[in-house]
């Protein structure tokens, strides 16, 4: 039985000068190595995340238990053993605390910028300044902090942390917020208006409301950012070993007690410093996974 | 108690509607509010507001030049003519929505009642509720529906059975049959015919005296509009309705008086709005007094 | 059916009802926003004071001195404690351009992947990649680059100071590796990957601002890819480039922690990038605890100088920035 074979279809010869070759051996050349080096930069960038998710998932799970998360901190950095519960908690109360101190300033801030002085120099300074204050490092405001407040009331404490987070969170809800809050149509507050409402009644019933999902994104990653900040606490905060859960008194966080272990010359410390390593990054991932899954799935879609 | 009369068919003219045909206007062709004899003969009906000499500025800019007209009680107004000649501009200033506008100011007198809205002692806020704004684009709330009619209701501290009033509302609207089950559910997912009467739901939630509307049904398809338009002539039972609209067929069947607006462009080049002509409906479609009205409403320009 | 409608009562001149919540609405929202204004300039306000005796004390010194010396028990030194910053103000300059060296090319590449090359599918998954760098906390890049990095490149190291060390003048930037690893160049590293993010992130807005149009007649004059990059985007992009890199300069010098672990905290200025040296972020949070007195003024004073430093490049980083994207809109429009 003959099987037949379909048709090769029949290419015509595509004339010499119109193919790549033709170009002058220089200029592939350099478009080619051009090529390369994009894709070398690409590497360049993902692979240091690469490495740097590998150790801490292989070194942080070494010792990561429930008793790891929970055990207060041992006193002698020597002993080996668990854990870093009071990092934890402060970790939790201090971010928490600058959140609700810097969440609802910020907003407000925006809805001066966005609603109300829009662009008055005032509230173009503002904005500038606002930008300006995003790169303010982290340890200028904890020396800020520790002038400020600390010295006044002779004490460190997990409040003075939070205080000094919050300016670090300010300017970036301030922006962010402002992002959300340009995006709501402007038909929606003439409707309010033209029902009769005040402007700080739509703004708070109808504007707010519609620009929620995003302001809450932005927040979480404010949060997360600030959350990760080690200098600050480091110079406001103080020590402690065993878990405190309110504002005041020495306290302690996750990034500061890694930054103390890392340089020890006990292994112990070290492969603490992992834990508790692995165990911020988990906080840190978490809460920004969750920041842009809300701004992806309720962003604000065009009517 | 006062009869109505039955609803008449739906003209053939509505076809149409997005097009501009020379307009064969027959009495037949002026719909409802030219035959209908409950509604008191448009002259005579009680001034509502009164524009003296009205001029609006954005800046040094004369966007609208002198525009001195009355709008009747429970009347429908229509305000026709070729874009940015100052329909909307003036519709705006009757319910002081220009002052949202920065550097709009308003020029002459704007009377409600007799009182000059514009004066100092005179809060926006409060005209606003008297005086309710239907949009060209439905914008309803990103909030139920329920809430959307209640929006108003809440923010003027109006008592009484919010859900009474709602179902109200809704049923001036027109609404109420095809949302009654879902009441709870986003004022987005309605269709755009059903957003507009939610917005105007809304509207007469608060129990305006007048509504105006910014071409209601330029963003909606002919089966929208003709229920609109339904809806304008039972709301003026109740309500003073001036209208903005392009479409000269619709000001035809739905008004009973209509202002010819156009732009004049004066020396220098620069566009000013300027009201030409106004009177009652079917003078103006049938036997215009000026010359400009003819030929726009012949299609001979714009 | 005929409703009788009841209308609200009341004149058009009731003001006063809400009115006075409308004004104490917006007086908040504008004293949040003034906040920043204030934080700001209390920030220079209250750290200039604290840092003034170590100012005074020391006097030009500060920042022209490498000297050092917070006590000195033993007494063979300067009897008083001495605090002259310039090795740390070396050591921030020093890793900081390393890091932009580092950082910007790949920066810009990444950007013109983004903007140029990428599949749209790969697009999404290297935004995240690069997002995801930027939510490490630095302080988990100074654990790894502090174990792992500075161990694993003194190899590296000694290979270049081997090959590359005798060659005349050039030679000594690649001097003696120390054996620890932790040197101004592993800083340098350590932050380049800290800064990859914010660079790319506006250097691909600035890329994304030109106009098609321009890219599509290089490409129509017959250009290869890199051709009509060179020619199309560069030229538009150049000066929004310069802020981005003048951002990322900006966060490189305020690194603190990541930079504390990782340069060494050695006070010396030296060429040799392979050496230990200190910055003057690291050295606040390296002092800290055991500071006191004018020790700790001077520590503030470093902040003071950092503070001044940081702002001035931010904010004309952000005015070389919007400046470009004013020329580029209006190139656009």
């Amino acid at each position: 039985m003959t099987t037949f074979a379909p048709p090769t279809p029949r290419t015509p010869a595509v004339p010499a000068d119109l193919r790549r070759a033709s170009l002058s051996r220089r200029r592939r050349l350099t478009d080619a190595v051009a090529k390369a080096a994009i894709w070398l930069a690409l590497i360049v960038a993902v692979v240091p995340l690469a490495l740097v998710t590998y150790y801490v998932i292989l070194k942080g799970s070494g010792v990561m238990s429930w008793a790891f998360l929970t055990e207060p901190i041992p006193r002698s950095l020597r002993r080996e053993g668990p854990g870093m519960g009071p990092a934890i908690i402060g970790t939790i109360v201090i971010t928490g605390s600058a959140a609700l101190i810097a969440i609802p300033l910020g907003v407000l801030g925006a809805i001066y910028l966005n609603e109300y002085g829009k662009q008055s120099p005032l509230a173009r300074t503002i904005r500038t300044m606002s930008d300006v204050m995003t790169g303010v490092p982290s340890i200028v405001m904890g020396l800020f902090i520790y002038v400020g407040f600390v010295l006044l009331v002779h004490e460190q404490s997990g409040f003075a942390g939070a205080l000094a987070l919050a300016c670090l969170m300010l300017p970036v809800v301030i922006r962010t917020s402002e992002e959300m809050l340009r995006l709501v149509p402007d038909e929606l507050r003439q409707a309010s208006m033209a029902l009769g409402a005040r402007k700080w009644r739509t703004t708070v019933s109808i504007v707010i409301p519609a620009a929620l999902s995003g302001i809450t994104s932005g927040a979480l990653l404010a949060i997360a950012r600030a959350a990760g900040e080690t200098a600050p606490i480091v110079l406001v905060v103080g020590l402690t070993y065993k878990t405190n859960w309110s504002l005041f008194g020495g306290n302690t966080a996750l990034p500061a007690q890694i930054f103390a272990n890392a340089s020890q010359p006990f292994e112990a410390s070290v492969n603490r410093a992992w834990g508790a390593a692995l165990t911020l990054v988990v906080i840190v991932l978490i809460t920004t996974l969750i920041g842009r899954f809300i701004a992806n799935r309720f962003a604000i879609k065009e009517r | 108690m006062q009869e109505r009369p039955t609803q008449p068919e739906v003209n053939q003219t509505m076809t149409n509607v997005s097009e501009r045909p020379t307009v064969n206007v027959t009495a037949a062709g002026l719909g409802r509010s030219g035959a209908a004899a409950d509604v008191p003969a448009p002259a005579a009906a009680p001034k509502v507001l009164e524009l003296d000499n009205v001029s609006v500025f954005y800046g040094d800019y004369e966007a609208v030049r002198g525009t001195t007209l009355a709008i009747g009680k429970n009347q429908i107004t229509a305000m026709i003519g070729p874009s940015g000649c100052g329909k909307s501009t003036i519709l705006r200033a009757l319910n002081r929505m220009n002052d949202l506008i920065p550097g709009a100011r308003v020029a002459g007198r704007v009377a409600f009642h007799g009182t000059d809205l514009y004066s100092p002692e005179v809060d926006p806020i409060q005209v606003r509720r008297r005086i309710g704004m239907v949009f060209q684009k439905p914008n309803p709330f990103p909030k139920s529906i329920y809430d959307n009619v209640a929006f108003g209701l809440r923010i003027n501290g109006i008592k009484g059975n919010m859900d009474d009033l709602v179902e109200q509302a809704l049923q001036g609207a027109a609404l109420w049959d095809e949302v009654k089950d879902k009441l709870k559910s986003s004022g987005l997912a309605l269709s755009g015919g059903q957003q507009q009467r939610l917005c105007i739901a809304r509207t007469i939630a608060v129990k305006p005296e007048v509504i105006l509307m910014d071409e209601p049904c330029s963003a909606l398809d002919p089966i929208a509009t003709a229920k609109i338009e339904d809806l304008m002539y039972e709301l003026a039972f109740d309500y003073t309705i001036v209208i903005v609209t392009h479409n000269m067929q619709q000001a035809a069947r739905v008004s009973h008086r209509t202002a010819f607006f156009t732009a004049e462009v004066d020396e220098q080049g620069v566009r000013h709005g300027r009201l030409i002509e106004y009177d009652d409906t079917p003078k103006i479609f049938t036997n215009p007094k000026e010359k400009r009205t003819e030929d726009y409403i012949t299609g001979r320009f714009g | 059916m005929t409703q009788t409608t009841e209308r609200p009562s009341g004149g058009l001149t009731q003001r006063g009802r809400g009115a006075g919540a409308d004004r104490a609405f917006w007086i908040a929202c504008l004293l949040a926003g003034i906040l920043v204004l204030a934080i700001l300039a209390l920030i220079l306000i209250t750290t200039l004071r604290e840092a003034w005796p170590a100012l005074t004390y020391s006097g030009l010194d500060f920042i022209t001195s490498d000297h050092w010396v917070t006590n000195d028990p033993d007494g063979d030194g300067p009897r008083q404690p001495e605090f002259g910053a310039l090795a740390f103000i070396y050591g921030t300059l020093t890793v900081s351009a390393i890091s932009l060296v580092v950082a910007v090319p790949v920066s810009i590449g990444i950007a013109l992947f983004l903007t140029e090359l990428a599949p749209r599918r790969l697009r999404s998954a290297v935004v995240t990649v690069i997002d995801l760098l930027a939510a490490v906390p630095s302080v988990v890049f100074g654990l790894w680059g502090i174990i792992v990095v500075a161990p694993a490149l003194v190899k590296v190291y000694r290979w270049v100071h081997d090959t590359f060390g005798g060659v005349p003048g050039v030679g000594s930037i690649f001097g003696e590796p120390v054996s620890s690893g932790r040197s101004f160049m592993t800083a340098g590293l350590i932050v380049a990957i800290m800064i990859i993010p914010i660079v790319t992130s506006i250097t691909r807005e600035v890329f994304a601002t030109v106009p098609e149009s321009e890219k599509h007649a290089a490409l129509a004059l017959g250009a290869t890819r890199w051709e009509m990059i060179k020619g199309a985007v560069f030229p538009h992009s150049f000066g929004g480039m310069v802020g981005a890199v003048m951002l990322g300069l900006g966060r490189a010098l305020g690194e603190t922690i990541a930079v504390a672990l990782t340069i060494g905290a050695a006070t010396q200025i030296t060429p040799n990038i392979f050496a230990s040296g200190n910055a003057m972020p690291a050295v606040i949070v390296q002092q800290w605890g055991e500071s006191g007195g004018v020790h700790t003024a001077a520590l503030v004073g470093l902040g003071v100088v950092l503070f001044a430093v940081t702002v001035v490049v931010n904010y004309l980083a952000r005015f070389v920035v919007r400046r470009a994207e004013i020329r580029m809109k209006g190139i656009a429009a």
